[in-house]
Order: structure tokens, then sequence, then C-alpha cells
């Protein structure tokens, strides 16, 4: 008789291990293994010790009323009612308080030109024209004497304005300028390329502080007698010809990246050489390098805080100004600080999430 | 019927068509531009400074500072020399600039390499650093660092207390070694630890390449160099006394001390230096092929053999560059030790400026200062760089 063969079933298996939500994430990530583990414990112990310290003093022993007394009491943690009571002052420094609508507007229109300019659909030539129009606007509607405003001089400019100011015009006029050096540095000709390569190393090898302080110490020696220039523009002249040089050197990065097919073909279709430059190399060149000239953006902004040193009011120097001579708030100058460094960051890190946005689609075209 | 040879163009053919004849016609141009700007300005300033009567050249070094200088390395009284004190400035700068230099290279690189730990906690915490530090102006870090340090910390007189350290407006206090002549037996015992190690470490690396036996490169050579140190100490008769920080009526007295100035500088370019360090040095391990991470995984590398022996060394050939670039700049910012009056290089000028009016010659000097350093600085790293660059035929 044949052997029957019965039928067995197979243990079932067991279910294949979850990798995905959050219970596995956190048995991966922060249990995975012994070192892993105490790791996490010590880390974690740190954070719940400190946070809950600093979200003690930040918010719920915090105070918001603006009131010097109120902020001196016992058990009173941050007091927020010093940026209550100074915003303004800290905003737009020494601008008549009357006339602040000004510099809100001039600098709501510049920001929401900078955010077209980052945006692809207007890149064209027409943005060119726009940027000279809306830098005009800006500086009717800052120092007005025309339509009927009254005129606010240059010494009384400061807060955010100014710091938003002094970046993109200083950017906008180091652009070409860092073109020119660029284009400069890589020329056949020994002369030019001899006084861009002096001029770009010189720069980068100088603090910028000392920059401005010769903007504002030796430039008035420079100029002939009875002409006399404004400090802001000797700041921005400063800044602008120290941006330049960073950013002829991202320029010159991007220059470098193309094939010399490019120029050869170029050379064979019978172009010029400003033909080439502008038709073929430099609009693929800038292409590639707009992710480093967002971080020169980034850097530029950052450094505008320095002119607080040779006593200009922006941001930076607003928050002295507002807080340095006034004895009764002068003790909480650490949350006027985390006020600003509050702004700061949020520029910085929007423009750096821009940047990062910008760089994937740079790359778009060589990702197959 | 042969074609009638065309005549090559003359050498130098010089008219409007000829590229060499324009090339050379808009340096000259160049030239005339630059020289005339320079002259027209340096004819201004002459001018200028004829008017107003100030003194030009470099003579006022010569004559006394009348200023006093918070923290030096060697001594300055305000009779002293403009030169000494331009001097001192030179030697903060370099001071500061070399401490945090080294400092920013520690932090940075562990919290670039914390970027890829198999923690979760600790790669969300790394990142969280570097926005946080990145994106804030080097310039607020330091005046709040300062801050911190001048108006919530304790007064001199109830300085807080940690083991032998004492913390308050007045800086930090700590202990040091009280100085005697048989401490120079234990640097030179370190010394000659030192040398050995080097010997050690060459002959591992040619044993290494003749065989490909694997010695011990870095650990027993640092334990070489300790224990001649340990050795020179022993033999100078184990000097044990140490100069502790006692706290007097209305200050910390003796033992070593840093100012709440160098404290804030130092604090504020480490930790924002730091954040762009991790920046690249994530970059450039990154940057190392996706495959030799895999390759020594199965090869049964451990993550710290991985990434000591396989990742870094590569990674570092991407990393130099930018790294010098970092360490420039964290020079270059310590110039902003004006705003807290830390006496560098700058903050000295300034003073010497506002006191002679010679505006020139000392900004003259502060970017004389920091080309140097900067030029040095990037000579050695290129060097550096070209040696540990891939050896190719």
């Amino acid at each position: 008789m044949a052997e029957t063969i019965i039928f067995q079933s197979l243990p079932p298996r067991p279910a294949p291990v979850k990798t995905e939500g959050l219970v596995p994430w956190i048995r991966t990530n922060l249990f995975g293994s012994w070192q892993s583990t105490l790791t996490t414990l010590i880390v974690g112990g740190l954070l719940l010790y400190f946070l809950p310290k600093f979200l003690n003093w930040a918010v719920f022993t915090a105070t918001t009323v603006a009131n010097a007394d109120a902020c001196r009491a016992d058990g009173v943690g941050a007091c927020w009612g010093v940026i209550k009571e100074k915003y303004r002052l800290i905003l737009f420094g020494r601008y008549p308080f009357d006339e602040q609508w000004r510099p809100l507007v001039a600098t709501l229109l510049m920001v929401a030109l900078v955010v077209a300019s980052c945006t692809r659909v207007f890149w064209n030539k027409w943005l060119a024209v726009l940027w000279i129009v809306v830098i005009a606007i800006y500086f009717v509607l800052m120092s007005g004497g025309y339509f009927g405003l009254t005129m606010v001089t240059t010494d009384r400019w400061g807060g955010l304005p100014l710091t938003i100011m002094l970046t993109t015009i200083s950017l906008v006029l180091a652009f070409p300028l860092a073109l020119l050096v660029a284009l400069g540095r890589r020329s056949q000709l020994p002369a030019i390329r001899t006084f861009c390569t002096i001029y770009v190393e010189l720069v980068r090898g100088v603090p910028l502080i000392s920059v401005l302080f010769m903007a504002s110490f030796m430039f008035p020696l420079f100029m002939p007698q009875g002409l006399t220039i404004d400090v802001l523009i000797r700041a921005l002249a400063g800044i602008t010809l120290f941006a330049a040089a960073y950013m002829a050197e991202v320029i010159r990065g991007g220059l470098q990246a193309m094939p010399k097919g490019q120029t050869e073909a170029a050379a064979s279709l019978g172009l010029s050489y400003w033909q080439t430059q502008f038709k073929i190399i430099l609009p693929q060149a800038l292409a590639m390098v707009v992710p480093g000239i967002m971080n020169n953006f980034i850097s530029l902004f950052k450094d505008t805080s320095l002119v607080s040193i040779v006593s200009m009011y922006e941001l930076t120097g607003s928050l002295g100004l507002a807080l340095n001579s006034d004895a009764d708030w002068r003790p909480y100058k650490l949350e006027g600080y985390l006020f600003i460094v509050a702004i700061y960051f949020a520029f910085c890190f929007a423009m750096s999430r821009y940047s990062l946005w910008i760089e994937k689609q740079v790359n778009k075209s060589k990702l197959r | 019927m042969a074609v009638a040879p065309r005549t090559p163009p003359k050498k130098r053919d010089w008219s409007w068509r000829s590229q060499a004849f324009r090339g050379l016609l808009y340096q000259i141009i160049a030239v005339i531009l630059i020289g005339g700007v320079a002259w027209f300005l340096a004819h201004n300033t002459a001018e200028n400074m004829r008017i107003r009567g100030i003194q030009g050249g470099f003579d006022f070094l010569k004559s006394p500072a009348g200023f006093d200088i918070g923290e030096s390395l060697f001594h300055f009284d305000s009779n002293d020399p403009y030169w000494k004190a331009f001097l001192i400035g030179v030697s903060n700068t370099l001071r500061v600039a070399i401490v945090g230099i080294v400092l920013t290279t520690l932090l940075g690189t562990m919290i670039g390499v914390g970027r890829f730990s198999r923690n979760g906690l600790v790669r969300g915490l790394c990142q969280a650093y570097v926005e946080l530090f990145r994106n804030v102006p080097v310039l607020i870090q330091l005046l709040m660092w300062y801050l911190l340090f001048t108006e919530l910390l304790p007064e001199i007189s109830e300085a807080k207390n940690i083991g032998p350290f004492f913390l308050s407006k007045g800086g930090m206090s700590f202990p040091i070694p009280e100085w005697s002549t048989s401490h120079l037996s234990t640097m030179a015992g370190a010394a000659i630890g030192l040398v050995a190690a080097w010997l050690f470490r060459r002959r591992t690396v040619k044993r290494f390449e003749e065989t490909g036996q694997l010695g011990s490169m870095f650990l027993v050579p640092f334990i070489i160099v300790i224990a001649g140190a340990l050795a020179g100490w022993v033999a100078g008769g184990m000097p044990t006394t140490w100069v502790v920080p006692k706290k007097g009526e209305f200050a910390v007295e003796g033992g070593g001390s840093l100012t709440p100035e160098f404290m804030a500088v130092l604090m504020g370019l480490v930790l924002y230096t730091a954040a762009f360090v991790a920046e690249v040095v994530r970059s450039g391990i990154q940057s190392v092929a996706r495959g030799q991470s895999e390759a020594a995984q199965a090869l049964g590398l451990s993550k710290g053999q991985e990434m000591q022996k396989v990742l870094l060394p590569q990674a570092l050939r991407v990393i130099i560059p930018p790294m010098t670039n970092q360490y420039l700049n964290l020079t270059k910012n310590s110039s902003l030790a004006v705003a807290i009056g830390y006496p560098d290089v700058v903050s000295i000028s300034n003073t010497a400026l506002n006191q002679t009016g010679r505006a020139v010659e000392c900004i003259a000097i502060i970017m004389l200062v920091y080309l140097t350093t900067s030029l040095s600085t990037s000579f050695f790293m290129n060097w550096y760089n070209a040696k540990s660059a891939i050896k190719e035929r």
C-alpha cells in the first residue's frame, strides 16, 4: 500500500517587522544598540534637565507687561515687556516716529522685489529696470523732500530697513563689478588679470571692519577739498567693494566649471569675446552659481551688523541705542538680543532654505 | 590646377582688426585709468593732510602711547611706545585666533561627524546646532556672550567656586603648576617622547607599506609622548605644587586667569565657526562614494573604524580647502573683538587712531597684519593640501 502523504501545514511565518511609523523609528534610531541607548539616556537626561529650566524662564514665569517694575518683581523670568516698550525704536532706529510708515513701505517693496528676483519666472531684463525703479522709490520715500514728504537725513535712518537696504543695494551694485572682475581674472591680458587678482586677494585678506574703518576715517581724506560724501554712501561703497571680491570668486568658480568646448564652439562660430561671454558662457555659468551667490547674500546680511561699530544704527546698533541709555530697561538687554536674534535667524534661515531649493532646481538638468 | 597658397597673416598687424593690438590698447587704458585714480586719491590725501595740518609717517610709533592695555602677554604701561602697543595687539589677536582654531576644529569635527550618528537624538541636536549658530551674526553672538559674562555672573567678591576654579564678572581663575626649574626636565622628557613617537610611527607606516601589517599609529605614539613627559617629571623630582587661586578681599588672587573679554571673543568665534566647520566636514564625508562605506561594512568594520580608517582619510582631501577658508574667517572675525574691548590689533589701532589722528597709518597696520596672517595661513594650508592630495602618476 502506497504510503499516504498526509498534508501538513507549515507553521505560519511571523509577520514582517514593521519598519515604518513612530515606534520602529524610535527603536532603530534611539535604542538601536546599547551604545545608542546609553547616548539617548545621557543626552535625553540633559535635555530634560535644561529645557524645562529654559522654558520656565522664557515662557511660564515670563511677563509681557511693558512695565519695568513688574519685571523686577521676584520670581519673574524673562521680561518680554521690554520689546513691547521698545520695538519701534529697535526696528526703525532714530527715524522720526510719525514718519515710520515710510521705511515700512519702502522696505516691504524692496523685500517683495528680492522675493520676485528669487523666482525663476521673473529672470529677464525687465528685472534690472524694475530694480532701478524700486531703488529710486526707496530713496525718495526714505529721504523725502519731494511730494510733500518731510526731509529725513541719512543719519536718522536705522533699524531693520537700514540692514535690508545695505544688504540688497550693496549686493546689486557688487554684482556687475564682480562679473567684470571674475572675467578679468580669467582674461588673456596680463595687466588686467594682475589688477583683478590683486584686488580680489587684497580684499579677501582683510576683515570687513578694516574696510569700514577705511570708509569712515580715510575716505574723507581721499576726496577733493570741499566734497563731502554722506557716511551712509561711504559705508555702502565699502561693503560693495568687499562683497564684490567674494562674489567674483563664486562667479569665477562657475566660469571654471564650464567645459572648454563651449568657448571653442563659440569661437568656431565666429563670435567675438563679449558675444561668447554674454551669449554662451555667462548664461550657463551664472545659473550654476546661484546657490553660491545666495550664500554671499546670507553672509552679507549678517555682516551688515558690523556697521554698528562705525556708529550707524542698523538693527544691532539700534538695539544698543534703545537700551544702553535707559536705566530702567538696560538690565533686560538679553531679551532684546534674543528678539533681534530671532529676526536675523528668520531671514537667514529662509534664505538658506531657498538656497537649498534652488540648488536642486539648477541641478535638475543634470539629473536623468 | 593648384590653388595659389594664401599668404600667412603677418605676425603683428597694428590695426583695429588685430586682437593683439586691441588687447594691448585695453591694457594701456586700464593701467592709465587705475594709475590715474590712484594718483588722484593720493594727491587728494596729501593735499587734505597738508590743509588740515595732519602729520604723516610712522615716526609716531616711537613716542609713548599714553594708554594702558587690559591684558597682555608681556609687561606694558602707558609710557611704553606705540610699537610695543601694536605688538601686544598682534599677540592678542594671534592668541585668540590660534586657540580658537584648535577648539573650533575639535568641536566642528565632532558635530559634523555627529550628523552621521545612528542615534536620532544626536543627529537632530547636531543639525539644530548648525542651523542656530550659522544663521545669527557673529557680532551679536560675541555681544551676547560678553553680556552673559559681565552682567549675569556674580560680583568678583562673591565669585562662584567650582572646585579650584573661580567664575565671576572679573573672569575665570584656575590653578597653574608653580614654576620651578624641574619643570624643564618634564618638557625635555615630552620633547624626547615626541621624537620617539615620530620615529615609531614612521617605522609602523613603513612596515605597513611593506608587509600590510597594521600597527597602532595613534594610540602607541600618544602613550610614548605621555610616558616621556612622565619620566622627565619623575627625573625632575616630581614637583607637585600648584598655585591655586584664592578668594581675597576684593579679587580672586593667584593662579592663572582669563578675562571676560577673552572668554567672550573665544566663545563667540569658536561656537560660530564650529557650525561652518561642521558643514565642511559633513559635505566632505558625504562626498566619499557610497560604495566605500558599503565596502567597509562588507569587510565587517565597526562604525567607528569605518569612519576613522575609510571615510575620514578620503574626506580630508575635500575638506582641507574650505577648512582653510574657515580658519581665515575665524582669524578675520577676531577683529570684532573691538566691539567688546578685547585689546586685539584692531582695537589698539582704533585707540591709536583716535589719539594721533593718523588714520592712513593705523588702518595700513591693521591691513598689513591681517594680510600677512591670511597669506601665510593659506601658504601653509596649500602645502598641507598638496601633501595629502592623491598621489597620482
